[in-house]
């Protein structure tokens, strides 16, 4: 017991002691803690460090072999994609150097030939200055003619004049007036007036106007084939003295207008005229211009088939083509055919038509048979009696 | 006695008719007398006169009517009023030869002034008559009566229609071809008539085989005569491809050509006529032409005549060069467009500028070659002065600025273009300063030029609003050359140096 009172005693200074003791552990107890927080914190720290760098190097491995396998696909994507378009800009190249030979073929083959364009503008130069020339050689022909046709129809005039000039020709007495005695040579119209023959006078043609006015519109062909009805004679004029008729009645049968025959009023060639006029009429209805010609055939020397008829033995029957009786010559009295007026020439309306003549005829006729038929018979009995008698 | 008294009073009264009448026709023929007979009511004698027992007389009557009615469309009117043509279309049918001509004479006098009196003439009956004439021996009366259709059928379709209607077509073309001239060149000119209004009409006569007849006598001597000849071919030709395609199997080239060198200023009027009016239609025909040489005949006739006879040939070359490039290539080379350039500028006629001003515009529009070919000529200078004049018509405005246009977008012959840079409108200005631009970059002596005639100087002037065409051509045209000859030649150079000198501070020592 003792020591319980003892530890009893001791138990409060125990509890205080003990209290003290705990508590100047207590003083350390923090800074121990702290220390301790601060030992473990540092190690924890290194441990996850050291675990989140082991961490990070496995990560940066996963994330290298991960890239890298991407980048490595992309690379072949890239590379993929270089070589189809390298590949495509080859086959572009070459595709459009074939297209560039093929078009240029083309072209110039089937759609503009350069060539053959400068070729043609040569030959239409050509043409052209080949035109040109031909023109004007036709256009040089034409004035030439012309100026013949001048210089011609300015000779005609010359010549006529010189015609109705001809008086003025120098005689051997007197000189005249184009050959003047002082001159060393005549003047050229005096050769003229030499060569020229003289110009009969006749009276002036009187235009008449009227007549031109008319005939002018009407183009008639003659001045006198319109009826001139001039200023009529006064018709109280007198006779004249003297067998002449009476004036109207001349005038009459001068200006009596032109009455031709049929004959004569119709042109020479009427008939052709009008044949070609028939023609020409013909003509203009005709569709087509050329002749008509036979069948083709025709000219291919096709052998001749005759016709059947015209080829076989078997002709046609003469019975109506030949004869157009039966004849029965079994029947017949006698052989001779019957002889009809065939020696006398009798025409057969003449006996028909004078029948008392042709009994005369017949009765003459029968008395010659019979005096022919006595004879005959004389001569037989005659010939009879000569045998007989021999 | 009393008898020959009673007869000289008929002798008497019959004698002053035939004078009367004479003497009215004779004054008919004068047109100052025509007024005074009109006045005096000459209508209304004349036609008891038609009526009368005299033949000749009646002939007078008609004659003298037929002066009147040819005077002027009143008196062509009281003839139709007077109801003289039944009378005259009846005796036509009867009478004799002379009395047919006058008559014939006066339908035609009466007809050729108004398509109305040709319808009163169509209307009583006077075409089947006139057609009836056409089969008469005698030429003179044939040619009245075809001039009377031709004059008819002149105005419009359907008289023209009517006149074929009454058969007269293959009558002319059986005229044709009888010896006369006189006859030729009327039943020629009655057929051009009668062709020239549709192309059923020109069918009609060409189904009658005129073309052939037709073109044989342009070999004829006589003027006259070809002038109707090659008018008729034209007016067939004109209407469509076929008709030119028969004209031209007619086998008329090259024989057409030799016409174009005529004496006579209608014949060379018409046969460029008949050329145009085959060479319009396809490529293929102005191609047969300018094979035969065609071309080179036209540029000639050209040039060798004046005023309205040159157009018909101007219009030709137009035509063919519009076809095709390859076409418009041998014009050019047919030596045309300097032809084209003197026609231009030396013609007064208004019509005539503008025909050769389209003519060009469709030989230069092709391609540079063609655009440097017309450009060399110095034609552009006076096409811009045509346009910009105030005194030109709106046509001759329209065509040039059309042709300098078309020329302008294809033609790359600098020297040509440099003038424009100064005169010409903003709108026109454009295309020139396109195509310096488009020039500019590939040639470096045309460059060169450039800068040295002033060009470069004169663009940098031009204001163009930015943004426009015009600002882009510019640029483009700037970018070929380096900045500072840019800057030197942009418009206020000179202020800005001297700006910069006066703001210079020079170091102070």
């Amino acid at each position: 017991m003792a020591t319980l009172a003892r530890l009893q005693a001791r138990s409060t200074f125990l509890v205080h002691q003990y209290y003290f003791r705990n508590s100047a552990v207590d003083v350390f107890r923090k800074k121990e803690y702290d220390a301790a927080v601060k030992i473990q914190s540092w190690f924890r720290g290194c441990q996850i460090r050291a675990y989140l760098r082991y961490l990070h190097r496995v990560a940066t491995v996963i994330q290298k072999c991960w890239r890298g396998y991407l980048g490595r696909q992309h690379y072949q994507l890239i590379v993929k994609l270089e070589f189809c378009t390298m590949k495509m800009n080859l086959y572009n190249a070459m595709a459009v150097r074939i297209q560039k030979r093929w078009r240029g073929y083309r072209i110039r083959k089937y759609c503009f030939n350069y060539f053959y364009l400068k070729e043609y503008l040569k030959a239409v130069s050509e043409t052209n200055d080949a035109i040109r020339e031909a023109l004007e050689e036709f256009a040089e022909m034409k004035e030439r003619e012309e100026k013949k046709a001048d210089l011609e129809r300015e000779e005609k005039k010359r010549d006529y004049q010189a015609r109705k000039m001809h008086y003025l020709l120098s005689t051997k007495q007197i000189p005249g007036i184009y050959n003047s005695p002082f001159r060393k040579d005549p003047d050229p119209w005096e050769l003229r007036l030499q060569k020229a023959k003289p110009l009969i006078s006749q009276r002036p043609k009187v235009k008449q106007k009227r007549d031109v006015n008319i005939s002018n519109q009407l183009a008639c062909t003659s001045a006198r084939s319109l009826p001139q009805s001039e200023i009529l004679p006064p018709i109280d004029r007198k006779q004249c003295q003297g067998p002449f008729r009476d004036i109207t009645e001349v005038l009459e049968q001068r200006y009596k207008p032109l009455e031709p025959t049929l004959w004569m009023a119709e042109p020479i060639n009427e008939l052709k005229m009008a044949r070609e006029e028939l023609r020409k009429q013909e003509w203009m209805r005709n569709i087509n211009d050329n002749m008509f010609l036979p069948f083709s055939s025709y000219h291919k020397n096709k052998k001749y088939i005759p016709l059947m008829h015209s080829s076989s033995k078997y002709g046609p029957n003469s019975y109506g083509s030949q004869h157009f009786r039966d004849e029965n010559p079994k029947k017949w009295i006698c052989d001779k055919k019957f002889k009809f007026h065939e020696d006398r020439n009798v025409c057969l309306t003449y006996s028909l038509l004078y029948p008392h003549c042709l009994e005369q005829h017949l009765a003459k006729e029968r008395k010659k048979e019979r005096k022919k038929e006595r004879k005959k018979e004389k001569k037989k009995e005659r010939k009879k009696e000569r045998k007989k008698s021999e | 006695m009393s008898q020959r008294q009673v007869l000289q009073v008929f002798e008497q009264y019959q004698k002053a008719r035939t004078q009367f009448v004479q003497m009215v026709a004779e004054l008919a023929t004068r047109p100052q007398n025509i007024e005074t007979l009109q006045n005096a009511g000459v209508m209304s004698l004349l036609r008891p006169l038609l009526l009368d027992v005299v033949p000749t007389i009646q002939q007078t009557a008609a004659l003298a009517l037929g002066r009147l009615a040819n005077y002027n469309g009143d008196l062509a009117e009281a003839v139709v009023k007077g109801d003289i043509l039944p009378q005259l279309v009846y005796s036509l049918a009867e009478q004799n030869r002379f009395y047919k001509k006058a008559a014939a004479f006066v339908l035609r006098a009466v007809g050729k002034h108004s398509p109305q009196l040709a319808q009163a003439i169509v209307d009583c009956g006077a075409l089947d008559t006139l057609v009836i004439c056409l089969e008469d021996f005698d030429p003179g009366v044939k040619e009245a009566a075809a001039w009377a259709l031709g004059y008819i059928a002149r105005h419009n379709a359907e008289l023209s229609q009517a006149v074929v209607d009454a058969g007269a077509v293959p009558l002319l073309v059986l005229c044709i071809q009888e010896p006369e001239i006189a006859l030729k060149r009327i039943a020629a000119s009655a057929l051009s008539d009668i062709s020239k209004h549709s192309p059923e009409l020109a069918q009609t006569v060409v189904d009658v085989g005129a073309i052939a007849h037709l073109a044989q006598m342009i070999l004829n001597p006589d003027s006259k005569l070809k002038r109707q000849v090659l008018s008729a071919l034209s007016q067939i030709a004109k209407h469509s491809v076929d008709l030119a395609e028969m004209v031209v199997e007619a086998e008329i080239f090259p024989v057409v050509l030799t016409c174009l060198k005529d004496k006579d200023d209608y014949v060379k009027k018409n046969a460029s006529t008949l050329i145009r009016e085959i060479a319009k239609h396809t490529p293929e025909l102005s191609q047969l032409i300018v094979n035969t040489g065609g071309v080179a005949a036209v540029t000639d006739c050209i040039g060798s005549c004046k005023g309205n006879i040159r157009l018909p040939g101007i219009m030709m070359l137009g035509y063919v060069a519009a076809h095709s490039e390859n076409l418009a290539m041998a014009v050019i080379v047919s030596k045309a467009v300097p032809q084209l350039s003197v026609c231009l500028s030396e013609e007064p006629e208004d019509h005539i500028k503008a025909a050769a001003a389209w003519a060009l515009g469709q030989i230069g529009r092709h391609t540079p070659e063609h655009a440097r070919a017309v450009a060399v000529t110095n034609t552009l200078p006076v096409l811009l002065s045509l346009y910009m004049s105030t005194e030109s018509s709106e046509d001759l405005q329209t065509k040039s600025k059309k042709a300098i246009k078309s020329i302008l977008q294809k033609c790359t012959y600098l020297p040509a273009l440099e003038p424009f840079l100064y005169d010409a409108p903003p709108n026109i200005l454009k295309h020139v300063v396109g195509q310096f631009s488009k020039v500019l970059p590939y040639d470096s002596k045309a460059r060169r030029l450039f800068v040295t005639s002033g060009g470069l100087k004169k663009v940098q002037e031009i204001k163009a609003g930015p943004g426009s065409l015009l600002q882009e051509y510019i640029n483009s045209i700037n970018s070929c050359y380096p900045e500072e000859i840019v800057r030197y030649y942009s418009p206020g150079y000179s202020d800005a140096l001297l700006q910069r000198v006066d703001s210079y501070q020079p170091l102070a020592n």
